[in-house]
């Protein structure tokens, strides 16, 4: 069992923690790109004019009814194909696209749907006072955000946002329909090949687990330095 | 006044140029709801304007509506000589203009409105640093001088939830006095203190006035604005019922409304 889990072949170690490492890479980058739709998703929700509400809406509404599995379907085919047909158009003959890229945009539609609610939702809790004394001083829209509003919704975003990050490690097991040889990819053809089935998968949970564990931990970081203006509810309870 | 200023132009504009603040004909409607129904007022430099009045008569609106918080139905927002320009509808013609006056007009509200996540010297830099260009060693420097002043050079690194009401409102004004304002607008900024702790707040604010800054003050506290005031305006259903010296609108009221109104105050 230890030799099957070894490193260097014949063992299959290293091909999991490949695996691993390319499921927190697309992981990563679907959680930032989510986030920067989020944002913007957010503002738009809550600033934009009528038009952009109802696409935000029909957005987060349509991404969230969809299972996730038939949305990775539908925009890993339908955006390689738009690609590929936009290129052909344009001269260059097919393109070749990387899993992880496809990978991070895949997800990251779907966790920019999540994150556009979680950041509503944290925008909104934050007391009206504190933006408008941003305004009262001048300070122009960007900045406001920048300085006062993100800062500010922090407190009540991170919550949501770790539960998002734990989502997108788990969900790129899903893009092992496409193809893509992340964790759970990587283990099955480490099983089969085999037949230590149990060796594996347990191995994998594992991996899957430390992930969970280390990114508590760091959340927990975060959260207590974006709640630092706040005294703690714990002491305000006893 | 009106006769000076036409049949001398050169001094109108001398005139002009020595006032803070001036609003004319400002009206506010929240939707059916009439607010403002015509408020003119004027702040000198060097002036000291209280605003009382009944709750709802229309002081905070009046207030809000000189820095664009609350967006004008009509009328004219000068500031220092300069009119916000602003369009049909009320709304301000120019951003670049309105961030340029607002950064010079130290608001100080009810509620505080510090930022939570900023300790008290963040607080206090925030504006001359990001808004108005100066260097953080320089603000910083100069927010240690202010909050000295105001007493809580001690409680620089904290943050503001772990003070009390008094303490953040001193901070506040701190924040306020860093911009350099033009004017200050304090908004009822001891209505949300407990009792014993109006006195501390209200000390700073009657030094500021003693120094000759400029300040329009809405106030539940009558006995410090006939003490403060050049001149108290007494609002009444969001029209000024009457304005005077302190001396005169606390001490012989005219109108029966001001009358009745300081009777239920004192
Ligand atoms: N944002 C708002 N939307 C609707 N009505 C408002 C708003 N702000 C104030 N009002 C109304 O305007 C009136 C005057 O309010 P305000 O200026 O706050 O009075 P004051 O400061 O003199 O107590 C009140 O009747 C209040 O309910
Ligand atoms: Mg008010």
């Amino acid at each position: 069992m230890i030799e099957l889990l070894s490193l260097s072949p014949p063992g299959w170690g290293g091909n999991l923690l490949r695996g691993l490492l390319h499921s927190l890479e697309i992981a990563f980058g679907a959680f930032g790109f989510g986030l920067l739709i989020g944002l913007g998703g957010a503002c738009g929700k809550l600033y934009g004019g009528p038009v952009l509400r109802d696409l935000l809406a029909v957005y987060t509404t349509v991404v969230r009814a969809v299972p996730e599995l038939v949305l990775i379907l539908i925009l890993y085919y339908v955006g390689t194909d738009l690609l590929n047909k936009a290129s052909e158009a344009m001269g260059y003959g097919r393109v070749e696209i990387s899993g992880v890229a496809a990978g991070i945009w895949v997800l990251g539609i779907v966790q920019g749907a999540y994150a556009t609610e979680v950041l509503r939702g944290a925008i909104k809790a934050v007391p009206s006072g504190q933006m408008e004394a941003a305004r009262a001083y001048g300070m122009p829209p960007f900045l406001m955000l920048r300085r006062v509003t993100i800062p500010a919704m922090m407190p009540f975003a991170i919550p949501g946002l770790a539960n998002l990050w734990l989502i997108a490690t788990k969900d790129t097991a899903l893009l092992a329909v496409v193809g893509f040889n992340e964790l759970t990819q990587e283990t099955r053809q480490a099983a089969s090949s085999t037949r230590a089935y149990f060796t594996f998968f347990l191995a994998a949970g594992a991996l899957y687990l430390m992930v969970t564990l280390l990114s508590g931990s760091v959340f927990a970081r975060i959260e207590a330095w974006a709640r630092r203006g706040q005294p703690s509810l714990r002491k305000a309870a006893t | 006044m009106m006769d000076l200023a036409t049949a001398h132009p050169a001094q109108s504009a001398i005139a002009t140029a020595d006032e803070a603040i001036r609003v004319e004909n400002l009206h506010k409607s929240f939707g059916h709801l009439e607010v403002l129904k015509g408020v003119s007022l004027t702040a000198r430099r060097g002036d000291v304007v209280a605003i009382i009045g009944g709750s709802g008569s229309g002081k905070s609106t009046c207030l809000r509506c000189i820095n664009f918080l609350e967006t004008p139905t009509s009328g004219r927002i000068v500031i220092g000589g300069e009119e916000i320009a602003m369009r049909a509808d009320g709304t301000p013609a120019s951003r670049k203009q309105l961030e340029r006056v607002r950064s010079r007009l130290g608001m100080v509200f009810q509620a505080f409105n510090l930022w939570t996540h900023r300790t008290l010297l963040e607080n206090v830099i925030e504006v001359p640093v990001h808004v108005l260009g100066v260097s953080k060693a320089e603000a910083a420097e100069r927010a240690m001088v202010l909050l000295d002043r105001v007493g809580l050079a001690d409680k620089a690194a904290t943050y503001p939830a772990f003070l009390s009401g008094g303490q953040q409102q001193r901070a506040a004004i701190a924040r306020a006095l860093a911009i350099d304002p033009s004017a200050m607008l304090f908004d009822e900024p001891t209505s949300a203190l407990d009792p014993e702790l109006v006195g501390e707040v209200l000390t700073v604010i009657r030094d500021l006035a003693a120094e000759g800054r400029t300040m329009l003050l809405v106030t539940h506290e009558m006995k410090f604005a006939r003490e403060v005031a050049d001149h108290v305006i007494y609002f009444a259903n969001g029209r000024i019922e009457e304005e005077g010296p302190p001396d005169q609108v606390f001490g012989a009221p005219r109108s029966e409304r001001l009358k009745q109104f300081l009777k239920s105050v004192s």
